[in-house]
């Protein structure tokens, strides 16, 4: 693919959490790319670090978590800028105008003392130089952009005025008011329910066709993901294991927990009476991680004397990117043949 | 709105009639009565009274009528003429004692307020903000010390420096020379290089203890989702630290405000009592150790009145400031 097809490059980005009782690595090394206009959905189960990823993108991630190191690359129309150095002023532009959030709960991510139109007025005018009345005929049209009916007399409503699908269709609102190239949704649907989930999904589908921003969706939810992504990176213990077309992915997983965690998946259509299968074993405790590949004690796949000792890195397996050590013999095998 | 305010006054309206039965109640629960204070405090100075004379107070201050028909000739007093009866001590109208004395007393809490609020709202967003900093600890130390200082200590102790190493007349809110003067500039200026110690004193302990509600209350509103949404929307720090989570911050803050209604006449007792201030604390002690009962009564009426209204000066205050209080009241 060519290389300016990329909107925002990833590269071991690490994020880690100075508690008391140690050390917690809840980002730790992940390589991504994001490229202009597609849907990038981010599976993984919950403490895997996907949420905190998207936080460290605009280094929004509260203390004691910190930025360890890594470099995250927005490629801009006037050229690339490097956010994991920038200074304030630098951030501060990037924030909304070129990147902006959508977060879980759009009850508790909406401030509900200042009205709708105020909170979209102010995102405005603050990377734009527009008037107020300017501001409130954009933040009207954008409200009426997401579907929310009476735009002009909503616009002055606090948000405890809204049902939950209208909250955050107005967040969404907020969110693409000054028109970023990248909207990273941070679970948007978790805290609907499925009528609406579906509603905000297709939603956010339109308006990426309308406006052409790519989106990066975090979700636990595979069904989701399955819905709108283009490409899907799974996550597992702050690494990203497999990264490839959301299709293919789904159709196909390659690594071991990938594959497991569509094992785990209700189906319509499979016979009721099989069990799911879960994914053996529990979550590490954070603070023991363990050695080499983090997913051994779990895998089934697992080899001995490999796996709990040396790290896999990342390998591409055909169409995709896979960080484990059964591709890595495999390609080794590969090479040895020739 | 209007509805739901109407309610609101009903209920003081009940609110301050029970207040004011009990309020009598208690006053006559201790045994005895004024004309017995004044019997033994008689007594204990080498005279007595004659019977008859003692007889002749008691039927001037009707102390021998059921305490019910008592209570109906203070209460219809009061409603019927603004006319809250004679302090026994001082044998002069409540009224004029208390009236006498709000406007020290409003003055001594209005600017020990703003003492409070100017000192304690900067040092408790700041340590909020940088919690488990040096700064912090630092202040959180202070704090800890000023409200654990009674304030009579600390006004005996600012006394006893002023008096030792500045010179300064001991207690009272004017120099002798100014005590009985008509009002000038100079008893102004002497009004005022006074008034700053009960100030100090009163205001430390408040400072320390808003200081600590401010931090605990930005500390509720720091992490919370929406900031993450404004800093995210690119606004710089310190304003979105104003405009959102400090704003939320001060809800609490609001619904408390109207407490301060019956400090403008009463309050800081203890502190008067030691400087000897001439506010309307001190007027209440002795009227309560006398069995001044009408001075008592009438007092507490007041101030329950004033805290009552001062209640729902804070409801609306809230509803100003916060819209989801406000728009249930509308609905309501």
């Amino acid at each position: 693919m060519p290389a300016d097809d990329v909107l925002l490059e990833i590269e071991d980005l690490r994020t880690h959490f100075l508690l008391d009782d140690g050390v917690v690595c809840a980002v730790d090394g992940v390589d991504l790319r994001v490229r202009r206009g597609e849907t990038l959905a981010i599976v993984g189960e919950s403490g895997c670090g996907k949420s905190v990823m998207a936080r460290s993108i605009l280094r929004l991630v509260d203390p004691p978590g910190q930025i360890e190191g890594g470099r995250i690359t927005l490629h801009r129309q006037d050229g690339p800028v490097e956010l994991v150095g920038a200074d304030k002023r630098l951030l501060r532009q990037v924030r909304w105008r070129d990147i902006a959030m959508v977060f879980q709960e759009p009850m508790a991510s909406l401030s509900l003392v200042h009205t709708i139109g105020s909170q979209i007025v102010e995102a405005v005018r603050l990377h734009e130089n527009v008037g107020k009345a300017e501001a409130r005929e954009r933040a009207i049209d954008m409200l009426e952009r997401v579907g929310i009916p009476k735009p002009r007399h909503r616009v002055d409503a606090y948000p405890f005025e809204l049902s939950g699908g209208m909250r955050q269709r107005a967040m969404i609102a907020m969110a693409l008011s000054c028109r970023p190239s990248l909207l990273i949704a941070d679970e948007p649907t978790t805290a609907l329910d499925v009528t609406t989930q579906a509603q905000i999904l297709e939603l956010l589908r339109d308006l990426q066709a309308e406006f052409g921003m790519a989106i990066m969706l975090i979700t636990h939810d595979l069904g989701v993901a399955a819905q709108v992504a283009d490409r899907m990176a799974v996550m597992y213990l702050g690494r990203v294991v497999e990264y490839g077309a959301a299709e293919q992915v789904l159709a196909a997983p390659r690594h071991p927990y990938a594959q497991a965690l569509l094992r785990s998946m209700p189906r319509l259509g499979r016979a009721s009476r099989t069990r799911l299968a879960a994914i053996r074993g529990m979550v590490p405790p954070p603070f023991a991680r363990p050695d080499g590949c983090t997913f051994h004690p779990r895998c089934d796949s697992a080899m001995a004397g490999r796996c709990d000792t040396v790290t896999p890195s990342s390998v591409v397996v055909g169409d995709r990117e896979v960080s484990c050590l059964l591709y890595d013999d495999e390609q080794q095998e590969r090479e040895e043949r020739r | 709105m209007l509805g739901y305010f109407g309610r609101r006054l009903l209920y003081v309206v009940v609110t301050l009639w029970a207040i004011s039965i009990a309020a009598f109640v208690i006053i006559n629960l201790p045994p005895g009565d004024y004309v017995s204070t004044l019997i033994a405090n008689a007594q204990a100075g080498g005279e007595g009274l004659t019977p008859a004379e003692i007889e002749n107070l008691r039927l001037r201050y009707g102390l021998d009528d059921p305490i019910f028909l008592q209570y109906w000739r203070w209460i219809t007093a009061i409603l019927l003429h603004g006319d809250f009866g004679q302090s026994f001590a001082w044998n002069q109208p409540v009224a004029t004692l208390i009236g006498e004395r709000v406007a020290l007393s409003a003055i001594l809490s209005i600017s020990s307020l703003l003492m409070v609020w100017a000192i304690a709202f900067p040092i408790g967003i700041y340590s909020a903000v940088k919690q488990y900093s040096w700064g912090d600890y630092g202040f959180s130390f202070l704090g800890f010390i000023g409200m654990a200082v009674p304030e009579f200590m600390l006004a005996l102790v600012l006394m006893y420096i002023g008096f030792r190493y500045f010179g300064a007349s001991v207690g009272g809110l004017f120099s002798p020379e100014f005590q009985d003067a008509a009002w000038n500039l100079g008893k102004v200026l002497d009004l005022m290089g006074h008034l700053w110690v009960p100030i100090l004193v009163i205001g430390v302990s408040g400072t320390a203890g808003m200081i600590r509600v401010t931090r605990a209350n930005l500390l509720d509103e720091l992490y919370r989702p929406y900031v993450h949404t404004a800093r995210a929307k690119g606004l710089p720090e310190w304003k979105l630290l104003l405009k959102y989570p400090v704003r939320m911050s001060l809800s609490p803050f609001f619904s408390t405000v109207g407490w301060l209604l019956p400090g403008l006449i009463g309050g800081e007792t203890i502190v008067s009592v030691v400087m000897s201030l001439p506010t309307g604390g001190p007027l209440l002690l002795s009227g309560v150790m006398s069995q001044d009962m009408y001075l008592v009564g009438s007092f507490i009426m007041i101030l329950s009145t004033l805290t009552v209204v001062g209640t729902v000066v804070s409801d609306l205050a809230l509803a100003w400031w916060d819209p989801r209080i406000r728009k249930r009241y509308k609905r309501e």
